[in-house]
């Protein structure tokens, strides 16, 4: 029906527009005033647990986060 | 040859069944008679219950008129930032320029690119940069606008923008693979943007 119209750059180096839209976002909150950088950061962090299961028991899970380990 | 002509010409051009498109969503949502007949007949004191589509609130009618003022809902990730506001005009950076939106807008989906988004009410006018998202405008003058992260431009530190922009600029006369080419380019774009939000 529609030929592959060109794609945006990011998307012909293999990046979604998921991944795109986030490093926008990140980029444009590490330019923000002082209070409110801050604010940002702290609201966008991460912080969970990843478990792979074999044999029916879930092995050592794995810490992504954005805090260091306390 | 034309023998059949004058009864070609007279025959009706509309469909003898005119068949709605699948498309279209019924304005109030049909309840289904057959159901609450045969609920009625075995349980006539308990209300029949109700299905999902009643819940859900039928597509607003497009008006016939243009109305006198655009809705907009203007939603990030983490908060509301407009809500079912009346304004005049909003200026949206779609990726194929700055676009501007008055009431009776044609329905238009539009992607966002980092950009200056302006809502003009009266003789008010907010500006927010917009990092990325998508502006929904619907037939009926509601526009939903989306994006990851909104900021209005006072809240913006003009040296952080500079050395970024510096940095990635730097980045993408290094960068040796398409990702980190795309990367850098990406941080320049928005970079830039940003910088023409702050002096323009």
């Amino acid at each position: 029906m529609s030929s592959n119209a060109a794609a945006p750059f990011w998307r012909a180096a293999g990046m979604t527009y998921i991944t795109y839209s986030n490093i926008c976002a990140n980029l444009v909150r590490n330019c923000l005033k002082e209070p409110y950088k801050t604010e940002a950061i702290s609201r966008e962090r991460v912080h969970f647990a990843v478990s792979k299961w074999a044999e029916g028991k879930p092995e050592k899970p794995t810490i992504r986060s954005d805090t260091p380990e306390a | 040859m034309l023998r059949r002509a004058t009864t070609l010409l007279t025959r009706s051009t509309i469909p003898l069944r005119a068949r709605p498109f699948s498309t279209d969503v019924a304005e109030t949502a049909p309840a289904d008679s057959t159901f609450s007949d045969a609920w009625k007949k075995v349980v006539p004191h308990i209300d029949p219950p109700r299905t999902p589509l009643t819940f859900m609130k039928p597509r607003p009618v497009t008006p016939s008129s243009i109305p006198t003022k655009l809705t907009v809902n203007f939603v990030l990730p983490y908060a509301s930032e407009l809500s079912a506001k009346e304004v005049d005009m909003v200026i949206i950076p779609a990726s194929t320029g700055h676009m501007g939106v008055l009431p009776g807008h044609v329905a238009t989906i539009a992607e966002l690119k980092p950009g200056v988004m302006s809502v003009h009410e009266g003789a008010d006018v907010t500006k927010y940069f917009v990092s990325s998202g998508f502006a929904f405008i619907h037939a009926n003058s509601i526009a939903d606008i989306i994006a990851v992260e909104a900021v209005p431009l006072d809240r913006v530190d003009a040296s952080l923008v500079q050395k970024g922009l510096a940095e990635f600029t730097q980045k993408l006369n290094s960068a040796s693979t398409d990702l980190e080419k795309a990367e850098a380019q990406i941080g320049v774009d928005v970079h830039s943007a940003l910088n023409s939000a702050l002096t323009g």
